[in-house]
């Protein structure tokens, strides 16, 4: 008789182990390979995962195999149509062996290897080594936030804080160590003296134990009141220490210009940085909230679609935005409580007043209360990050400040596959910085 | 094996088909299996493990499929790129997934999928609990060579151990180990039973014998005799090599062993890896040399026990097309030319095969008693049937029972290819001068070590800078793949430590 198993409710992810192995094994190929896809794919795609193509160097399982190019041989097919022995048939080109498909089976197999990715595999590799510098500090150094969690228990604190189990469970000891009668016992001798006293005709050996009872019931209680149910020194209280706990919320302000003289393309461009910073935030920060601050000539903060979407129009005062997110943070966003991140793009035009005034605003108001302010620059089409000749105002203006302050960091942007290696260097380099010093 | 008795099938009471539809659930799986069984056992005569059939998802199937279809497996990360691949070739739509797997253990593990329909199941189960059940129990092979008994417990001793050495010494270099092994699984097998090593009492008995006969025999003449050998005289150097190959039992075809056994550079546990990893390579070995006897056994057999179903009429004519539908699509050949064509299906042809022997055994034509004298016409087709699963490999397999008959049907036609040629050579095609030729040709396709590289442990110098010497026999001019070959000697060099040589010295053809 055979025996049947269900063994579909059992665990799946068997092979999870072996694919772990297996993607650490090929990470640098891996990786590259995201990078890529990446720098290729949609807005709305960026963080998912999917299929990834890698050459199979790295992961090759090499084995002893006859040469399919060298020697003699004999094979059988099926199939033949008109052959008569001794045809001679020429033999396809570049598959040696006439046997096409059998020959790439077997051989070293040029083909890039493509498999799917999970989004958080995804997402690792994308992150790897990627660290925000003031992350480590923020985890490590800067413990601002306190919570007050359990610590045991204590012989004094608030009533509020009264662990009553405990307490009962001292009394307990204290009543067993001190043998105190307990309520049953001396109910069970009153009963007994009831049933006694209300007998017709009582003999002597009643009498005598009706007078033992009496006594019996006596001293059970007056050693029930010398030692007493609860005592003070019972009593057990809550401890909560407070503890410092790295604040595990951040904000993420989004500022863009959205003048004139911001297009589509540039838009699209700030987007994509907005996302990368945003993934990256999301994976950090049990909770992320994104701010959304446009401005032209005056600020305003709106929802995302508005953000990347609106039309509006005017000129440029950067600064607006500026004090439209210090007030936000103000009002909202508690710095005990919550890790500022910062992300500025512009097209670079504004006045040379107007960006003194940021100066100003950043190096007083912001920077100091801002785990990491990046400023990206949306180049002119085919411009480069190293490409300085084309100075703005607003560059300018900020270089300064970057030489100034650690958290604050500032790259040019000019097509859409440098987002992605400008949102690594803009936290790489800042590592390093941080490192050295 | 029990002896054939015949049910006949008309007079069993006909109360209606086990299942309707498509739905499957285990009461109705238990009554089709002991359907099934009845067949198997009194009319096909099948002797089987005891079965254990598990029901399994598709993700659980891709899960076996990528630790090559065991149940159980250490860990590595060669599988998870099987995973990753598998799951995108199934997600896309590229390649289905098999209806079931089967394993070589008793009691015998069959897999069948939840998707399948209960027709389906029923196919499985008779496929891969009886047929392949049946032939793992009782090919001599598997008999010889395999421990099915214990193969579950020995993987799950492997498991641990890889787990616990990667504890212990660092998932590099496990990976680096098994890496290594896995390169030469191929070369890890023993090909031919090894005598049994000797009780000491029966060693010295045997040597003893040996004195005394020399003794007996001893005639001073022969050493006068002129040219008569002489002392072996070579200098030191050949004496010194020839008792250094003795003692190592060179030469020595399983590298794994010779390694596992000698390499001067391992460690205990790295020793142990590569037994774990031999010992995988000797109990998959019969599999691979019977793949197209083993499908044709359990295809024939689920075959003849749903017609069987299907007479007695325990399954609906519906069920019955649903189950040859997927039979055609599972032995369809298709010719050299087709864009489909990926070699000859080992389904196709075993399939076939074991319908033409039962076909010789019932109804054999003149060619057939010409070409097999000894089964033509024996009626008794199960006897016969079984008697060829139990004795033959897929080399042997065709080369004594590929008729003419098929060879027309699948119109096969041997070619020669020679790599100096621009052209390859017809040299047999389906009619009376070719049928020998052709068949010789496929069975020689078939045997697996002539279609692996022979590569074995020539010689090893223990003193100096420990050469390893290997040496592949090259035959009709086939040599090594290039790249791999540097490849696989890098990873020998690390299981051996020191500086190991390849040299390919070629044997006449035909030789």
């Amino acid at each position: 008789m055979a025996h049947f198993v269900d063994r579909r409710l059992n665990p799946r992810d068997k092979s999870l182990g072996n694919r772990q192995r297996f993607l650490r094994r090929a990470r640098a190929e891996v990786k590259r390979a995201v990078d890529k896809a990446v720098a290729e794919r949609s807005i709305v795609d960026a963080g998912k995962g999917g299929t990834v193509s890698i050459p199979t160097d790295g992961i090759g399982e090499p084995q002893f195999h006859l040469s399919s190019d060298s020697g003699e041989r004999e094979y059988v097919r099926p199939g033949n149509k008109d052959f008569v022995a001794g045809d001679r048939i020429d033999k396809p080109r570049g598959a040696a062996g006439g046997s096409g498909r059998e020959a790439s089976e077997s051989g070293s197999g040029e083909d890039p290897f493509s498999f799917a990715l999970s989004e958080a595999e995804f997402l690792d590799i994308l992150f790897e080594d990627l660290e925000l510098p003031d992350l480590v500090k923020a985890s490590l150094k800067d413990l601002s936030a306190k919570e007050f969690r359990r610590a045991g228990y204590s012989n004094d604190g608030a009533t509020p804080n009264l662990a009553v189990l405990r307490t009962m469970r001292v009394s307990m000891s204290r009543r067993f160590a001190l043998r105190r009668p307990t309520d049953a016992e001396v109910d069970r001798l009153e009963a007994e003296l009831a049933a006694l006293r209300v007998k017709a005709a009582p003999e002597l050996a009643d009498e005598l134990r009706i007078r033992q009872l009496y006594a019996d019931i006596e001293r059970l209680k007056r050693r029930q009141r010398a030692v007493p149910f609860i005592d003070p020194i019972d009593v057990r209280y809550n401890r909560f220490t407070p503890t410092n706990v790295p604040r595990a919320k951040a904000v993420m302000f989004c500022l863009m210009d959205v003048s004139a003289s911001m297009g589509e393309r540039e838009k699209d461009l700030a987007k994509r940085f907005f996302i990368l910073l945003h993934l990256f935030l999301k994976r950090k920060y049990e909770r992320v909230d994104i701010v959304f601050i446009r401005h032209t000539h005056e600020a305003a903060e709106v929802d995302e679609q508005e953000f990347f979407y609106g039309r509006e129009s005017g000129g440029t005062v950067v600064s607006s935005a500026l004090k439209a997110m210090i007030a936000a943070r103000e009002a909202r966003y508690p710095a005990a409580d919550w890790n500022v991140y910062c992300a500025q793009a512009s097209d670079g035009d504004n006045s040379g007043s107007d960006s003194r005034d940021c100066v100003a605003l950043l190096a007083e108001a912001i920077l100091p209360l801002t785990q990491y302010y990046a400023h990206i620059e949306i180049g002119a089409e085919g411009a480069t990050d190293g490409d300085e000749s084309r100075q703005t105002d607003l560059w300018r203006a900020y270089a300064g400040l970057k030489e100034a302050a650690s958290n604050f960091a500032m790259a040019r942007v000019a097509r859409r596959a440098d987002i992605y290696p400008v949102f690594r260097k803009l936290f790489t380099r800042q590592t390093k910085q941080g490192a050295a010093s | 094996m029990t002896a054939t008795t015949l049910t006949p099938g008309a007079s069993t009471a006909n109360d209606g088909v086990l299942f309707d539809g498509a739905e499957w659930d285990f009461e109705t799986v238990r009554r089709v299996y002991e359907a099934i069984e009845a067949i198997a056992r009194d009319d096909l005569g099948l002797d089987v493990y005891p079965n254990q059939i598990e029901i399994i998802s598709a993700e659980q199937m891709l899960d076996a499929y990528s630790s090559v279809g065991m149940p159980l497996m250490y860990a590595h990360w060669s599988y998870g790129k099987r995973f990753v691949r598998d799951e995108v070739l199934y997600r896309k739509g590229y390649q289905a997934l098999a209806y079931e797997i089967v394993i070589n253990s008793n009691p015998c593990i069959s897999y069948c999928m939840e998707e399948n329909t209960m027709a389906m199941q029923a196919v499985v189960i008779a496929h891969a609990a009886f047929g392949h059940n049946h032939f793992f129990k009782n090919n001599y092979l598997f008999q010889q060579w395999t421990d099915p008994g214990g193969i579950l417990d020995y993987l799950d001793f492997a498991k641990r151990y890889v787990a616990t050495c990667e504890e212990l010494h660092g998932v590099e270099a496990v990976e680096s180990t098994l890496d290594a092994a896995h390169a030469l699984m191929g070369q890890g097998v023993f090909r031919y039973p090894r005598a049994a090593k000797l009780k000491l009492a029966e060693y010295e008995r045997r040597r003893r014998e040996k004195r005394e006969r020399e003794t007996r025999d001893y005639c001073d003449l022969w050493r006068t005799v002129p040219g008569a050998a002489l002392a072996p005289t070579g200098d030191l150097d050949e004496k010194d090599a020839r008792a250094r190959k003795l003692r190592l039992r060179l030469p020595e075809e399983n590298l794994l062993y010779f390694l596992e056994k000698n390499s001067p550079a391992l460690l205990d546990w790295q020793r142990e890896l590569l037994r774990i990893v031999r010992n995988l390579a000797q109990y998959f070995y019969p599999q691979r040399q019977t793949k197209l006897m083993n499908e044709g056994c359990a295809t024939f057999v689920h075959y003849t026990i749903v017609n069987g179903l299907y007479d007695k009429g325990l399954i609906s004519e519906g069920a019955l097309l649903e189950i040859l539908h997927s039979h055609a699509n599972v032995v369809a050949q298709f010719d050299f030319d087709d864009q489909r064509y990926g070699g000859i299906n080992p389904y196709a042809l075993g399939f076939a095969m074991m319908q033409d022997i039962q076909r010789i055994c019932v109804a054999p034509t003149d060619e057939d008693r010409e070409w097999f004298p000894e089964i033509a016409g024996r009626e008794d087709w199960r006897a016969v049937l079984r008697d060829v699963w139990a004795n033959y490999r897929d080399e042997s397999f065709v080369r004594q029972f590929l008729s003419p008959r098929l060879i027309r049907k699948f119109r096969l036609f041997a070619l020669s290819n020679k790599a100096s040629e621009s052209n390859v050579r017809v040299e047999a095609i389906h009619d009376a001068e070719g049928y020998r030729r052709v068949r010789s040709a496929l069975a020689d396709t078939y045997d697996v070590s002539a279609n692996e590289p022979d590569i074995q442990i020539v010689d090893v110098n223990l003193l100096g800078d420990r050469p390893l010497t290997l040496r592949h026999t090259v035959r009709n001019g086939v040599r090594l793949a290039e790249a791999e070959r540097e490849a696989t000697l890098r990873h020998i060099r690390r299981l051996w430590g020191h500086e190991v040589r390849l040299e390919e010295t070629p044997i006449a053809p035909s030789a």
